[in-house]
């Protein structure tokens, strides 16, 4: 079946483009609440989105393809993305990225074997004065290292291992 | 002796997120007072150009001239957009704000629109900030409740509602008019100015973008006026300035500086130089899209838009970045190209051209394999996608990397003759090898980019032509409007 929000979900989008002079701006609102709800954005959710916003197809496609935080594809319970801007390159994170792949078996690009974790670089996140720093999922973890890391992601095996998979 | 906090002391206020807090310091009273007093737009705008606030967005401009920009007597709605896009690499001063002292943005935002007649206001975060974005919207609504906006807010007969709007991970919607395009639900690629959005910003309407910094240095400068400002700083640029410091430094973070500081007090004694006892080899000052600086241009300079320029760089964001004697300059400088290819809007042949082909050429002297003549041929591209674009993305490339290759040429031509670095002494990009032959690159004329002023269409009509169905619907805004 064709890809839907869930009834709140599209009473929220149809009030939040009540906010702009034209619905064309309940575009990127929309896109972040189909991204919360499933963790990344279809064609056919793009297509769901235009329908409630009663906009061209393409508007929500120009979108989807312009901005890179909604991920075209599954991405895995936790989506890891380590920022190699320039002043996180300045205090590691090149190796932040090398201890994940090395010792934690993440890929960049591709989703783990259990489905529970992806790699991606990212451009600065605006969080320089604590680097090297991650992205997962909605919040910010700062000031890493591989203990740090080591801690965070026992921890997020473990709930995964507890049925939450 | 510690630098003190003056305008932001609130972010270091615990608690400060809620309103009951911000009010028992004082907070909205200013708010009340410009309404309840019945002070004048033009008073308003009067006391933010007398404290010579200017915008800490990047740009400099001051911010009383820009509101005075929006006309009078148009029946269009007006808007004002605070950008908390805080996208450039170094720069993480607005984050402190939106995460910790949300109401004062909230309180400076009321103000700012009052002063130039905006109803509606919209606070346009990145979309990674998910922590500042709940911050806001939780003041937002806080604010609501308590009646500082919403319909004739304290009687007076002014309509204000406020409103958050997420991005979604593109550096250039921190340009105001891609912001505009990006509000508008379109694709962030910056227009061409003018018109200027004081005239036909959000949907063709006046509208003013400001800075987070900006905007919430307004109800400080509102309670104690201009001549307060104006006790720090110098004739030129008053008042003070949020710094966001990192890289190899002893202690990075957000610090207020009244400005026109000398840089060189500041980086020793407050920020403890550089870390691991060290020597400083280059900053960036103001963000990654500004010239770099060698250590004795740097520590020459006091901390002011001027004097900045005067030694060669720029203050621009404020985004500080400190870079150590174990720094390899040719290693930032594919760093910061790999960002701007990455960040490109795409819209200039120079610009998505241009960050494309420098970001080739230095990567592939990190993988020991430059063409012949690569200098040379990097420095005529940087050449050609100077000034020739809409935006100044495209110059923002050219800046650091030029510096560094002026600045720091022995590395350069190390590099490129041996193939490794001279600091580190790797090869950081071998695995970009293609083979073993060099790559070469096509080299055409040099082209001349038509100047604005010989096209025979206009600009005005044909970039901003809005499609009949595309038209905004304006009814919900003229009835807010009254
Ligand atoms: C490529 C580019 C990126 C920008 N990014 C930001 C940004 O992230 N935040 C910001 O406040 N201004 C940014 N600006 C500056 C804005 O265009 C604009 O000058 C500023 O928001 C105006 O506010 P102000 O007058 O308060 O500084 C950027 C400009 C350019 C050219
Ligand atoms: S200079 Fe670059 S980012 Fe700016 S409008 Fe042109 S292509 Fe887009
Ligand atoms: S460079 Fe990594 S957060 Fe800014």
């Amino acid at each position: 079946m064709a890809y839907q929000l869930s009834p709140e979900n599209q009473e929220r989008v149809q009030q939040i483009s009540k906010r702009y002079p034209h619905a064309r701006s309940g575009i990127l609102p929309a896109l972040h609440i189909v991204m919360a709800e499933s963790g990344w954005v279809s064609k056919d959710a793009c297509d769901h989105v235009a329908e409630l916003l009663s906009v061209p197809k393409i508007y929500v496609y120009e979108a989807l393809t312009f901005y890179t935080y909604f991920p075209q594809k599954p991405v895995g319970k936790y989506h890891v993305q380590v920022c190699h801007g320039i002043s996180c390159n300045l205090r590691g994170s090149e190796d932040t990225i090398r201890y994940l792949k090395e010792k934690h078996g993440l890929k960049e690009g591709e989703v783990t074997e259990d489905g529970l974790f992806c790699l991606d670089r990212v451009e600065c996140l605006g969080a320089c004065g604590n680097a090297p720093m991650m992205q997962v999922n909605d919040d910010y973890f700062e000031d890493l290292t591989e203990e740090k890391i080591d801690e965070l992601f026992d921890g997020w095996r473990k709930a995964a291992g507890n049925g939450h998979k | 002796m510690a630098l003190e906090k003056h305008v932001f002391g609130g972010i270091d206020i615990p608690g400060n997120t809620d309103i009951k807090v911000y009010e028992e310091h004082g907070g909205y009273k200013n708010w009340k007072n410009v309404l309840q007093n019945k002070m004048q737009p033009e008073e308003v705008i009067e006391v933010v150009k007398a404290s010579g606030l200017r915008g800490r967005g990047g740009a400099g401009f001051p911010t009383g001239l820009k509101w005075s920009f929006v006309p009078k007597g148009t029946d269009k709605p007006k808007f004002l957009l605070c950008n908390a896009d805080e996208s450039e690499p170094g720069t993480f001063k607005d984050r402190e704000i939106l995460e910790k002292d949300p109401h004062q943005l909230i309180e400076g935002m009321a103000i700012a629109a009052y002063a130039f007649g905006a109803q509606t206001a919209y606070v346009y975060l990145r979309g990674e900030f998910v922590k500042g974005w709940k911050m806001v919207e939780a003041a937002i609504a806080q604010a609501r409740e308590a009646g500082y906006l919403g319909e004739n807010i304290f009687g007076s007969g002014f309509n204000l509602e406020m409103y958050t709007h997420r991005g979604a991970g593109a550096y250039i919607c921190g340009e105001e008019t891609a912001l505009i395009e990006s509000l508008e639900g379109k694709r962030g690629m910056p227009r061409i100015k003018p018109p200027f959005p004081a005239v036909e910003g959000f949907y063709r309407n006046p509208t003013v973008v400001n800075n987070v910094e900006t905007l919430a240095a307004v109800p400080k400068i509102i309670e104690n006026g201009a001549e307060w400002y104006r006790q720090w700083g110098t004739e030129k640029s008053p008042g003070t300035k949020l710094w966001s410091v990192c890289g190899h430094v002893e202690r990075p973070g957000v610090y207020e500086v009244p400005l026109g500081y000398p840089m060189k007090k500041f980086f020793e004694e407050d920020l403890g130089g550089c870390w691991k006892g060290r020597k400083l080899k280059a900053v960036i000052p103001g963000g990654s899209s500004v010239f770099t600086m060698t250590p004795d241009e740097f520590l020459a300079c006091d901390m002011d838009y001027e004097s900045i320029v005067e030694h060669g760089s720029m203050l621009g964001s404020g985004g500080m970045i400190i870079m150590d004697e174990t720094t390899c300059m040719v290693e930032m400088a594919q760093v910061i190209a790999t960002f701007y290819h990455h960040e490109s809007c795409g819209q200039c042949t120079p610009c998505r051209e241009g960050t494309g082909w420098v970001h080739k050429m230095i990567t592939d002297i990190e993988a020991g394999q430059p063409q012949p003549g690569v200098k040379d041929l990097l420095f005529d591209v940087m050449d050609e996608m100077f000034g020739t674009t809409i935006c100044p993305l495209s110059d923002s490339i050219v800046m650091p990397i030029k510096s560094m290759m002026e600045k720091f040429p022995e590395e350069f031509d190390y590099y490129i003759r041996e193939g490794k670095s001279m600091i580190t002494g790797k090869t950081r990009m071998a695995h970009k090898r293609i083979d073993d032959k060099p790559n070469v690159y096509r080299r055409g004329e040099p082209f001349n980019y038509p100047k604005a002023e010989n096209f025979t269409t206009s600009f005005d009509t044909v970039a901003h032509e809005t499609p009949e169905h595309e038209m905004p619907d304006l009814r919900y805004f003229r009835k807010v409007n009254g």
